[in-house]
C-alpha cells in the first residue's frame, strides 16, 4: 500500500522520533511511505480559536495535495480528528465539501491504521518497562480509539501496562487553551501527572505527541523522573 | 469587573487552592463510582441515551405543539398557566399572585429558573420572607451565596463549615454528624412549611399529554412545599416538556443515574392540578409559569438547538475537568459547567459570555456523559467561531493569517526551525519571568526542545 504520512507541525519540530518510528514500522510491514514536504500543519490552532476562514487557508492546500493519496496516516489523534471530523465541518456547504469528506474517509490515526485497517497487532517490539497509557481526548472521544493502542501494547514483549485511574481524563493541553487559561490547564495536568505517578510506571505512553508535550513539560518542571514516549517509538523497539 | 475578568481571577485563585480542588474532586470521584455501578444495571446505557435524545429532540422541535397541549390539559384540571417571555415578566406574574393572596411568607423547593430570574431578591424586595427548603439551597441561602452546582448547591462545603454556619445562624450545637446536621435544618424548616402562604417549586419535566408537572427530589421537601401551602407556583423553562407520561419511565431513572448515581431519586411526584372536588388535601390553587427568557433564541439556532434537550442532571459538570478545578462559583452563571458554557451565551449574550467557550480544552468528557447526547463540546467550538466571526481580535486574525502563509510555504517553514533554535539559546535568560515571550506556558511548564534534526530534515536526508 502507498501510505501518505501526515506529520503534524509539533511532531516535525520537537518529536521527529515518533514520525521516524512510524516510517520504519510502515516500511518494515512492506508499505511505501511518502511524506509530502508541502504539509506542515492541519490548522487546528486557528480552527479552535474561532478563525475558520483563516483555517481554510491552511486546510485547502492540504485537501488538494492529498486528493490522490491512497491512504493517509496521521501521527496524532488530535490532528487526526481535525482532518477526519472537522475538515468536513469546515468545508461544509463549500465547493470543497466532497473533497473534505473523501480525505476524511481515507485518513487514519496511526494505531487505528495498524489495527483496524491493516489488522496488525504484533510488531515484534520489546520494551522491558512498566508503562501506563494516556488516552488523548481527540483520539479517544472524537475518533473512538481506545482498544487499538492497548492491543498493540499487549503484544510488546516484557512490557507491563498498568492503567491509571485518570487514563481518560484530559491532560489539560487543549492547544491554545493552555496559553489562554494556563492556570486551569496546569491544574488539569497536575491531576494527570499524579494519577500516572500512582501507577509506579516508568513511562507514560500515548498516541498523541501533543499531550506528551504538555505532560512532559509539567513533569520536568516538577522534577519527576517519569518520562513520556510516543506509542510508535515503543512499537519500534527491538 | 466584567464577567470574563471575574472568571479569570476566580479561576486563578481557585486553581491554586489545593484544598478546594481536593474537596471537589474527591466528592465527584464518589459520584463517579456510584454512577458507574448504576449505569451497569442498564441492559444498554447507550441505547437508553439514544432513545432519550430522540424523545427530547422531537419535543424540542415541536415545542409549540407540546406547550399548547400541556397548557390545554393543565387548564382542564384547574391549573392556571402563565406565559412569561422574560425574567421580568415571570417575576411580575409571581409577584402578582403573591400580592393578590396577601402572602407574607414563601417556602421554596429547588428551582433553578428562580435563580435565573433572581426571584428571591424580587420577593424580598416586596417584603416577603423567603425560605429555601432543599437542604443544599437552604445552606447557601444562609450563606448569602449562589448555588455552587445546580444539582449539589452546597457541595463545596465541609460538614464542619455547615456546622459552624448552623451554630451562627440557628444557634445549634456544633456537630460533625451529617444526620444531625440534617435534623437541625429539618427542625428549622418544618415550622416554615406550616406557616408559609405560598410554595414555589421548579419542575423536572412537564408532560404534554396529561398537563402534569413532575418533580424529582431526595428530601421530601418539595412534596411539603407543593402540598402544604394554599397556593403552589411551579416556575419552569419551556424546554422541560416531554410528550408522554410513559416517557418518564425512561427519564426518571436516567436523571437519577446520570445526575446523582442513583437507581431512582428518593421521591418522584407528579402534580396534576390544585385540590379537586372531593379531595381532602393539596393546594387550593396551582399556577404554572412557563419561562422563555431567550430559550427561543437558542431554539432558533439549528446548530445548537439540541442544548434545549438538557434535563439539568449535572452529569456534564461532574465529569468536567475545568469544573473540577475551578469550581461552580467561578462561572458566575446560574447554570455552571459545560451546559452553562453552551447556553449562557444564548440566554445572556454571546460577547459577554464567550470566554466560557474558550475556557475548555474541548476534551469532550461532557458530551460522552450527557444522557440526552447534547453535542456540548462541539457547541463550544461553534460559539468560538460565532464570537470571533462577529468580533475578531485583530492581532489574532493577523497572527493566523501569517501562520497560514508560513504553513503553506515549505521554504519559510524550514526557516522556522533555525529561528526557534536561535531563540532557545537565549531563552534561559528570561525563562518563566515576565519578559519571557512564552511566559503563559513556562510559568508552570517546561517548553519542549526543538530537535537537532526535524522530521522534514530526516526525510530530505533520506530522499535527496
Amino acid at each position: 500500500m502507498r501510505v501518505t504520512l501526515f506529520i503534524p507541525c509539533f511532531v516535525d519540530m520537537c518529536f521527529p522520533r515518533a514520525g521516524i518510528a512510524m516510517v520504519e514500522i510502515l516500511e518494515r510491514l512492506g508499505h511505501t511511505v511518502e511524506c509530502p514536504e508541502e504539509i506542515a500543519c492541519c490548522g487546528q490552532p486557528a480552527f479552535n480559536s474561532g478563525y475558520w476562514p483563516e483555517t481554510r487557508a491552511v486546510a485547502l492546500p492540504i485537501l488538494q495535495r492529498l486528493r490522490n493519496a491512497e491512504v493517509v496516516v496521521i501521527a496524532s489523534g488530535s490532528c487526526g480528528a481535525m482532518v477526519k471530523n472537522f475538515y468536513p465541518e469546515l468545508f461544509k456547504e463549500t465547493e470543497h465539501a466532497q473533497a473534505a469528506c473523501d480525505l476524511a474517509s481515507k485518513t487514519f490515526e496511526f494505531s487505528d491504521f495498524l489495527v483496524t485497517k491493516l489488522g496488525v497487532t504484533d510488531l515484534g517490539a520489546r520494551f522491558p518497562h512498566k508503562v501506563t497509557f494516556h488516552d488523548g481526548c481527540h483520539g479517544l472521544r472524537e475518533l473512538g480509539i481506545k482498544k487499538q493502542p492497548r492491543t498493540l501494547l499487549a503484544h510488546v514483549r516484557e512490557l507491563e501496562l498498568v492503567e491509571m485511574t485518570e487514563a481518560e481524563s484530559c491532560c489539560g493541553f487543549g492547544g491554545t487553551f493552555s496559553a489562554k487559561f494556563p492556570m486551569i490547564s496546569t491544574a488539569m495536568g497536575e491531576v494527570k501527572c499524579a494519577s500516572a505517578r500512582e501507577t509506579g510506571a516508568e513511562f507514560i505512553v500515548s498516541n498523541d505527541a501533543s499531550c506528551n508535550m504538555h505532560i512532559q513539560g509539567l513533569l520536568d518542571r516538577q522534577g519527576q523522573p517519569l518520562k513520556t514516549i510516543h506509542l510508535a517509538e515503543v512499537l519500534n523497539t527491538r | 469587573m466584567n464577567s470574563a475578568a471575574q472568571f479569570r481571577d476566580d479561576a486563578k485563585r481557585l486553581t491554586h487552592d489545593l484544598r478546594h480542588r481536593e474537596l471537589i474532586q474527591s466528592a465527584l470521584k464518589k459520584y463517579e463510582v456510584a454512577r458507574d455501578a448504576k449505569k451497569a444495571r442498564y441492559q444498554d446505557w447507550e441505547s437508553a441515551r439514544v432513545e432519550a435524545s430522540d424523545i427530547k429532540w422531537d419535543a424540542v422541535n415541536h415545542l409549540d405543539a407540546h406547550l399548547a397541549e400541556f397548557a390545554r390539559n393543565a387548564e382542564a384540571h384547574g391549573t392556571k398557566v402563565h406565559w412569561a417571555s422574560t425574567g421580568g415578566q415571570a417575576r411580575e406574574i409571581i409577584l402578582g399572585i403573591v400580592r393578590e393572596k396577601n402572602a407574607r411568607s414563601i417556602i421554596k423547593s429547588k428551582v433553578m429558573t428562580g435563580e435565573e430570574i433572581h426571584l428571591n431578591e424580587a420577593l424580598e424586595k416586596a417584603d416577603m420572607s423567603v425560605v429555601e427548603s432543599d437542604l443544599g439551597e437552604y445552606i447557601v441561602q444562609l450563606r448569602h451565596e449562589a448555588p455552587y452546582h445546580f444539582v449539589f448547591p452546597a457541595m463545596h462545603l465541609t460538614r464542619g463549615e455547615i456546622s459552624d454556619l448552623f451554630e451562627r445562624e440557628l444557634g445549634s450545637a456544633p456537630t460533625n454528624d451529617a444526620g444531625e446536621l440534617t435534623m437541625i435544618a429539618r427542625r428549622a424548616l418544618r415550622k416554615k412549611y406550616i406557616t408559609a402562604d405560598i410554595g414555589i417549586s421548579g419542575a423536572n419535566f412537564a408532560i404534554a399529554e396529561t398537563g402534569m408537572v413532575s418533580i424529582t427530589e431526595n428530601e421530601g421537601n418539595a412534596r411539603l412545599t407543593c402540598a402544604l401551602p394554599k397556593v403552589h407556583i411551579a416556575l419552569m423553562g419551556i424546554e422541560k416538556l416531554l410528550p408522554k407520561l410513559e416517557d418518564l419511565a425512561l427519564f426518571l431513572p436516567m436523571l437519577a443515574t446520570a445526575g446523582a448515581g442513583q437507581v431512582l431519586t428518593g421521591y418522584n411526584t407528579m402534580y396534576g392540578g390544585p385540590r379537586q372536588p372531593g379531595e381532602a388535601d393539596g393546594p387550593e390553587e396551582f399556577h404554572v409559569v412557563l419561562l422563555d427568557n431567550h430559550r427561543t433564541r437558542l431554539l432558533a439556532d439549528a446548530e445548537q438547538r439540541d442544548a434545549l434537550q438538557c434535563i439539568r442532571c449535572g452529569a456534564c459538570l461532574n465529569v468536567c475537568p475545568i469544573y473540577k478545578n475551578v469550581g461552580g462559583h467561578t462561572y458566575g452563571t446560574t447554570y455552571q459547567g459545560p451546559i452553562g458554557a453552551v447556553i449562557t451565551p444564548h440566554l445572556r449574550g454571546l460577547q459577554d459570555w464567550k470566554h466560557l467557550s474558550f475556557a475548555s480544552s474541548l476534551c469532550g468528557a461532557c458530551t460522552s456523559a450527557c444522557p440526552v447526547k447534547i453535542d456540548l463540546h462541539h457547541h463550544l467550538l461553534q460559539s468560538r467561531r460565532n464570537a470571533r466571526g462577529q468580533k475578531p481580535l485583530w492581532w489574532e486574525k493577523i497572527a493566523f493569517k501569517l501562520f497560514a502563509v508560513l504553513a503553506n510555504s515549505p521554504a519559510l517553514w524550514a526557516l522556522a526551525k533555525p529561528m526557534a533554535r536561535f531563540g532557545q539559546i537565549f531563552h534561559p535568560l528570561v525563562k518563566a519571568t515576565r519578559l519571557d515571550p512564552a511566559y503563559v506556558w513556562t510559568q508552570s511548564r517546561e517548553l519542549p526542545k526543538v530537535a537537532p534534526q526535524t522530521f522534514k530534515e530526516y526525510w530530505k536526508g533520506r530522499n535527496p
